[in-house]
């Protein structure tokens, strides 16, 4: 069912037209392109980029001694001819500088994640505005090398390795005006093996076109560009150009023999600029939403029934908690109910011990007032037989010794 | 913050390469057709792209009618000026044919929504490739020629289908109206679309002055009246399409007999692209966020819902888990302290008997 027919055309229909038409659009719509810069302090990127774009971005200068790493991004709008360029400049700002530069890396990667994060959240929004969404993604990162004529430096290799799953790096030797002609192509050759040896993917000219691909191959050959930026102008012949005035000679920045500026801002510039921003989308960005989609648990699950949207995942998720929240807490009940019921077991054995020990005691204090009673009837009646006695004694024995009944009765009682 | 350019820098060349990746990539669009057999839908086909898309082995859907409407699609490729299209024609043989047409949209409704459905799984997956974007971008729709107004199913079909597809209504078979009957039957239509608040295809608003008079030329002669033929007559020593009649030839592409030029101009020359944005930014977006803010909304009418729109949804779940672990953490606590407290009572009830005892 997908398969189709090719007809012939019996006329001229028009829709060759399609590309100026999806141009058109592209041009009131406006192009923006982002550029990260990083390099060491002093590398040349500000200048460089001045004189790529032959603007003065104003650029601030900055000094060695900053504690970290931090990105500066300052947009532009810039103009030529018809065509209107948001562009995004991002600076490195104390790359290099740290005693330490172990982390120099990490505000860079999360400088370029953050610009996916944002991108991602954006499109997966319920009500989103993807077509008049300001585009902050990376497209391309202009690595800087040092012309010191050896070789990559560890921070280089650590740094390009951290990012080139997430960027399209295009490696830069800056103020190459240091290195002689035969260095530098020794200088090339031995930074491209070292890429190839760490296995650093750098971004390569697309050849699948045919209109580009012959430049673009031999481009290839031409990394990493060796420039030479430069704002002042001087006089060669009768006209003005952008050079450095050195005792020996004059440095011409775009001068393709004294510098691959011209094949930068070519290849940068005019030819693959699209297709950075294409790989930018295509590559990295769906390789960032992939492994981000990952961590919160999303899958594939078959082709037939659909991946299930954030939304979805969130209400789902949502009934799920609510239903672990009502098993816990039922949960909880029975175990307290448990704990509660042993409890309350010892409790009562411990009253009924009380009540045992309660009733114990009563019973000794009844069986101690009955003895009490006893005793107290006992004497009770002793006295009435000696009260008895007494009378009876005093009926035989006319004169006896009258002492009050209570202190004989005494003595009576101690005798006995 | 505003620069000026000192010099040559290059991206002036960006158009181009826009212009060369996208010949490289090539070009698709799906068209629609609808309505009564027998109102020249085929034959337009096949005039607009002047190619037998329809022919004695793939015949129109006039020709196709099953007993329920059915909801067909072919795709042609084709080639021009080294451009590429790969164009679907989607067309509904039993439209309006049965006796009774009630629903006789709703497979139309169905087929469009399925398509919609498609894309937004493809752009959901985890992993994504190319996604192949088979959304009907414009949906053309054929008024018979009874020269007085528009039929209730007319009516009914373009209120259902206005906020899912970009609607061209065309006025078929226009060789049997006279000119005034015509303008007549295109004001009389303009007016009964309006009054039921139904919103064709609108085009768009340019910077250009000479682009907005010919749009504004446009925008009086709708809906564009049209004649199609298959067959090459020869006309005042030129060979044309058109149709031989006893009285004359009505000529296709002749600018006082019908409007097809027009559309033929609008609809493949220059508006191609913008009916396929505005299927993309509009009509699918207005798919999405309705089957998303449903999830979302899961029934319940919930103010605190509204504001979730336009919410990180990423985010948003980070949020909930946290409060989902918060909440948990709270339920133990609180319990805990409700058995401790009861737990106290009865110790102290115990310790007030034993000072009793």
């Amino acid at each position: 069912s997908d398969g189709y027919r090719t007809l012939s055309l019996s006329g001229h229909v028009g829709f060759a037209s399609l590309p100026d038409q999806l141009v058109k659009k592209s041009i009131k719509q406006g192009f923006c392109f982002n550029i990260l810069c990083i390099g060491e302090t002093g590398s040349g990127k500000s200048t460089l980029i001045n004189s790529l774009f032959n603007t003065n971005f104003d650029d601030p200068v900055s000094t060695h001694f900053l504690p970290s790493v931090r990105l500066r991004a300052q947009t532009y709008e810039l103009r030529e001819s018809n065509v209107l360029l948001k562009l995004t400049i991002v600076n490195t700002v104390g790359f290099g500088d740290q005693m330490n530069k172990e982390a120099n890396y990490r505000p860079i990667v999360d400088y370029i994640d953050a610009q996916f994060e944002a991108y991602l959240q954006e499109e997966l929004k319920v009500k989103r505005a993807l077509f008049s969404y300001h585009d902050t993604r990376i497209h391309v990162c202009l690595y800087f090398i040092s012309p010191t004529g050896h070789s990559l430096k560890s921070l280089d290799l650590l740094t390009m390795k951290r990012l080139d799953s997430k960027v399209n790096i295009i490696p830069i030797i800056g103020k190459a005006d240091s290195i002689s002609k035969t260095e530098l192509q020794k200088f090339k050759n031995k930074i491209m093996n070292e890429l190839i040896n760490n296995d650093i993917q750098i971004y390569q000219f697309p050849t699948d076109d045919e209109t580009v691909s012959e430049i673009n191959a031999i481009m290839n050959g031409h990394l990493p560009f060796a420039v030479v930026g430069s704002m002042e102008e001087v006089k060669i012949g009768n006209k003005m150009v952008r050079a450095r005035w050195y005792p020996w000679g004059i440095v011409q920045v775009e001068n393709e023999n004294h510098c691959d500026l011209v094949k930068l801002r070519k290849m940068l510039i005019c030819t693959n600029m699209e297709d950075l921003r294409e790989q930018t989308h295509v590559r990295h960005y769906e390789l960032y939403r992939r492994c981000r989609l990952e961590e919160f648990g999303f899958r594939d699950i078959d082709p037939e029934k659909r991946t299930v949207s954030p939304q979805e995942a969130v209400e789902a998720e949502r009934h799920e908690f609510h239903l672990e929240l009502q098993r816990k807490k039922e949960e909880i009940r029975q175990e307290f109910v448990q704990r509660m019921n042993e409890k309350d077991a010892i409790l009562k054995e411990a009253k009924q011990q009380l009540q045992t020990e309660f009733e114990h005691r009563m019973l000794m204090l009844k069986e101690a007032s009955l003895k009490l009673e006893e005793m107290e009837k006992g004497l009770e009646d002793e006295i009435a037989m000696f009260v008895r006695k007494k009378a009876n004694a005093e009926l035989l024995q006319p004169q006896a010794t009258f002492s009050t009944p209570a202190l004989s009765l005494k003595r009576d009682k101690d005798r006995k | 913050q505003q620069k000026n350019l000192e010099g040559y820098v290059g991206f002036a060349n960006l158009p181009n390469q826009v212009y060369r990746k996208s010949v490289k990539r090539g070009f698709e669009f799906t068209l629609m057709v609808v309505g009564e057999s027998g109102l020249g839908k085929s034959t337009l086909i096949n005039s607009l792209f002047l190619t037998e898309l329809y022919s004695p082995e793939y015949p129109g859907p006039s020709h196709r009618i099953k007993k329920t409407v059915q909801v067909e699609q072919s795709k042609v490729l084709i080639k021009e000026g080294g451009v590429q299209l790969l164009l679907t024609i989607v067309d509904t043989p039993g439209f309006g044919d049965a006796v009774d047409n009630s629903n006789c949209w709703q497979p139309v409704i169905d087929y469009i929504d399925s398509k919609f459905e498609d894309y937004l799984n493809a752009e959901s997956r985890v992993n994504r490739r190319q996604m192949p974007d088979n959304r009907v971008q414009c949906c053309l729709y054929f008024i018979a020629p009874s020269g007085h107004g528009l039929k209730p199913l007319d009516i009914e079909f373009m209120k259902r289908l206005h906020e899912k597809v970009n609607i061209i209504p065309l006025i078929a078979k226009a060789d049997t109206l006279t000119p005034e009957e015509c303008q007549q039957f295109k004001k009389q239509i303009m007016k009964e679309i309006q009054e039921h608040k139904i919103k064709i295809y609108e085009f768009p608003e340019t910077d250009d002055e000479e682009e907005n008079k010919i749009v504004k030329k446009i925008k009086d002669r709708l809906p564009l009246a049209v004649v199609g033929s298959n067959t090459i007559i020869e006309v005042n020593g030129k060979r044309v399409r058109g149709r031989q009649y006893p009285w004359g030839v009505a000529e296709v592409e002749n600018g006082e007999h019908c409007d097809f030029t027009i559309l033929r101009n609008m609809l493949i020359r220059t508006h191609m692209q913008d009916l396929k944005d505005v299927t993309n930014n509009v009509h699918y977006e207005n798919y999405r966020s309705r089957k998303l803010a449903a999830v979302t909304y899961n029934g319940v009418d919930n103010n605190k819902n509204k504001g979730q729109l336009t919410k990180s949804p990423l985010a948003q779940m980070e949020e909930e888990r946290r409060e989902h672990v918060a909440k948990m953490k709270k339920m133990e606590m609180e319990m805990e302290q409700v058995f401790e407290m009861k737990v106290k009572e009865k110790v102290q009830k115990l310790k007030d008997s034993e000072a009793e005892v």
